[in-house]
């Protein structure tokens, strides 16, 4: 299968085509992902230890949750630069909701997800309504929210020692509590019921349907008499929540917001996207392929610190793998069409 | 046939990967250092010290930091890889001490002895800290500054950030000294560059445009230094004193040029070496002191040539 027909009006049975699509780029990416692993268990005894495991587990879940909210984005068609400033903005927030004025968990929480869904909002208006392009629009939204961040927190991390179950969020362990063999840290869990939320809603609900069917041809979306821009901004305000739920697992792990990270973030979050197949033209991609990806990445780096290649290299590899990948799924879709 | 091409990928990548010096010899002390970064000279410098260190004693030394000094979490996945490997004792130069907490008690837990550096960890785990005293070397900077615009007049500040130990101590040092000792010299403003070139320079110019009659200008690290000469440079403002601090190529020859009064350098090599040795000591189960001062020194055109200074400076 090609991009021809996913893009041609005539494809009026379209999801059976992007199963098969969806199903063998998963499966590249999955057996990509296995031969790392096997690749790095050989290299090194210390790499296929439980607590290494649960270490790259814990580096993917920040990366993951990013990215996951970057492919809503991006099987619309559009891009999303904010994700990475978005999440420390909301981790700012739940920085002034529990640490300046004191307030219960719940409501930390609930305001980095609602301040994350509103920033998605403005940015979704400013492409759907204004009609700015992803590109600018969430590049300035980028922007606006690193420097929001710097002056609302004084440019000082906040740290949460006034609520000590914040750290538990993404540190704790609800399933090593039952399981104590299996200690898989909140932040991975919420990742992965994320995911599967997420997974559902692009493939079960209408806003999931409309999110692939903005990104193969908006204007038959939009003549077909349907609310695209309204769409377009609920797509927008629902990755931006995600961003809000990234904010709490980073805020949580590193028991602070620090307001001068950020940045570069979604360059990563692009990137696992990327990796795990979801094309950057839109209209076809996959939340279980961007978590293959995010672990693609986070295994490759940790298992070339734990062979000691030097930090020039590791940054090469990384490169190399990501255009491989993508290269890959070109070679693949083109032998199928 | 893709699977294949994957594989033969990773084969590459792992015979590449092979002749980077996996195979260590087992009974060799492993040591890595996570710093706070790693691409400007001064932690290539840092890095030196600490290889040096490590031919010298026959240990094997790793050295990694993240991309820029914001990346806190990206510092706490390297912390956690190199606990993966097992080591004999680990250098930290923490981002934030309160975030990496959790991950020292765990080598702590493991009898891994931790060796601050740099700015240091807010904590009782470190065994030492080896650190500038940066306090000290800006209030010397401050006096210098003094004795070059001769006790009056308007001076700047260019800093690299106000959350770190060293910004904030750098910033501190240099305020508090003219203060207490110079009333007649008025700091007119304090600007934060990120230690960016570029971003400083663009500082540096608006204060000069702000401020027509400034004095003095205290770059307080490597970036904000440089971006402060290009400042002054692309304005064309002349009879304006320049304080750096740090060392790296552009600065040096600044300074040789007369661009530059003189600047400030820490001992970064030596900050390396110190790191790795005072780590195979705590290995030994030697005692440490508290803090290891790998000490500062003033340069400027007349002694940039001198031995002592050029063990110190960096390119």
């Amino acid at each position: 299968m090609t991009l021809a027909p996913t893009s041609s009006p005539a494809k009026s049975a379209p999801a059976k085509g992007l199963l098969a699509s969806g199903a063998q780029q998963k499966i590249l990416a999955f057996a990509s992902l296995i031969v790392l692993l096997v690749f790095f268990s050989l290299a090194s005894p210390n790499f296929l230890q439980t607590a290494n495991i649960l270490a790259i587990l814990q580096a993917t879940s920040v990366n993951g949750v990013l990215a996951v909210a970057a492919t809503l984005v991006i099987i619309t068609g559009g891009i999303d630069l904010s994700v990475g400033t978005l999440m420390t903005f909301t981790a700012v927030i739940a920085g002034v909701v529990l640490t300046y004025w004191g307030m219960a968990l719940p409501f930390g929480i609930a305001a980095a997800i609602i301040v994350g869904g509103c920033s998605g909002f403005i940015s979704g208006t400013l492409i759907a309504r204004m009609k700015i392009p992803p590109f600018i629009a969430t590049l300035g939204m980028m922007l606006i929210l690193k420097g929001l961040s710097l002056v609302i927190s004084g440019t000082k991390p906040i740290y949460f020692n006034d609520t000590p179950s914040f750290p538990l969020l993404s540190t704790g362990s609800l399933i090593g509590a039952v399981i104590p063999s299996v200690p898989l840290p909140n932040g991975v869990l919420i990742l992965f019921i994320l995911a599967t939320t997420i997974s559902w809603v692009l493939n079960r609900t209408t806003l999931g349907r409309y999110c692939f069917a903005l990104g193969s041809n908006e204007e038959a979306v939009r003549l077909s008499g349907v609310n695209a821009d309204g769409w377009k901004v609920a797509i927008y305000a629902l990755a931006g929540s995600i961003c809000g739920i990234a904010g709490l697992l980073i805020a949580s792990r590193l028991n602070s917001a620090q307001p001068a990270l950020g940045l570069g973030y979604e360059l990563d979050a692009i990137a696992a996207v990327v990796i795990g197949g979801t094309s950057l033209a839109g209209g076809r991609g996959s939340v279980l392929g961007t978590i293959i990806g995010a672990l693609i990445m986070s295994v490759l780096l940790n298992g070339l610190r734990i062979m000691s290649v030097a930090q020039e290299w590791q940054t090469v590899v990384t490169g190399l793998i990501i255009i491989l990948a993508v290269y890959a799924d070109m070679l693949r879709r083109r032998r199928a069409g | 046939m893709l699977n294949r091409r994957t594989l033969l990928g990773a084969a590459g990548a792992g015979a590449l990967l092979a002749t980077t010096g996996i195979a260590r010899a087992q009974d060799k002390l492993y040591i890595p250092l996570i710093s706070k970064g790693f691409q400007h000279q001064f932690w290539q410098a840092v890095k030196a010290g600490a290889d040096k260190a490590a031919t010298e004693f026959g240990v094997d030394v790793t050295f990694e930091g993240p991309d820029t000094e914001a990346q806190v979490d990206k510092q706490m996945d390297m912390l956690a890889a190199a606990l993966a490997k097992k080591p004999a004792a680990i250098g930290f130069a923490a981002l934030d001490s309160q975030a990496a907490i959790p991950l020292l008690k765990q080598a702590q837990e493991a009898g891994i002895p931790i060796i601050a550096f740099d700015s240091g960890v807010d904590s009782d785990i470190p065994a030492t800290t080896v650190t500038t005293d940066n306090l000290a070397a800006a209030a010397f900077a401050a006096d210098k500054m003094a004795e070059l615009i001769g006790g009056a007049g308007k001076v700047a500040l260019v800093v690299h950030d106000q959350t770190s130990r060293t910004g904030i101590d750098r910033r501190d040092g240099f305020v508090n000294r003219v203060k207490e000792a110079y009333p007649n010299i008025e700091i007119v403003d304090i600007q934060y560059g990120a230690g960016d070139q570029l971003q400083s320079t663009e500082i540096t110019k608006a204060i000069l445009t702000a401020h027509p009659d400034l004095k003095g200008f205290f770059g307080a690290n490597e970036g904000s230094a440089i971006g402060v000469l290009n400042g002054v440079k692309e304005t064309g403002a002349t009879g304006i004193t320049v304080i750096g601090y740090d060392s790296g190529k552009l600065q040096k020859d600044a300074i040789r040029s007369g661009e530059m009064a003189g600047a400030i350098t820490q001992n970064p090599v030596g900050i390396g070496y110190e790191t790795v040795k005072a780590a195979i000591a705590a290995v030994k189960g030697e005692k440490l002191p508290p803090k290891i001062d790998s000490g500062f020194a003033w340069y400027d055109k007349t002694n940039i040539d001198a031995p002592e200074i050029v063990a110190v400076l960096y390119d």
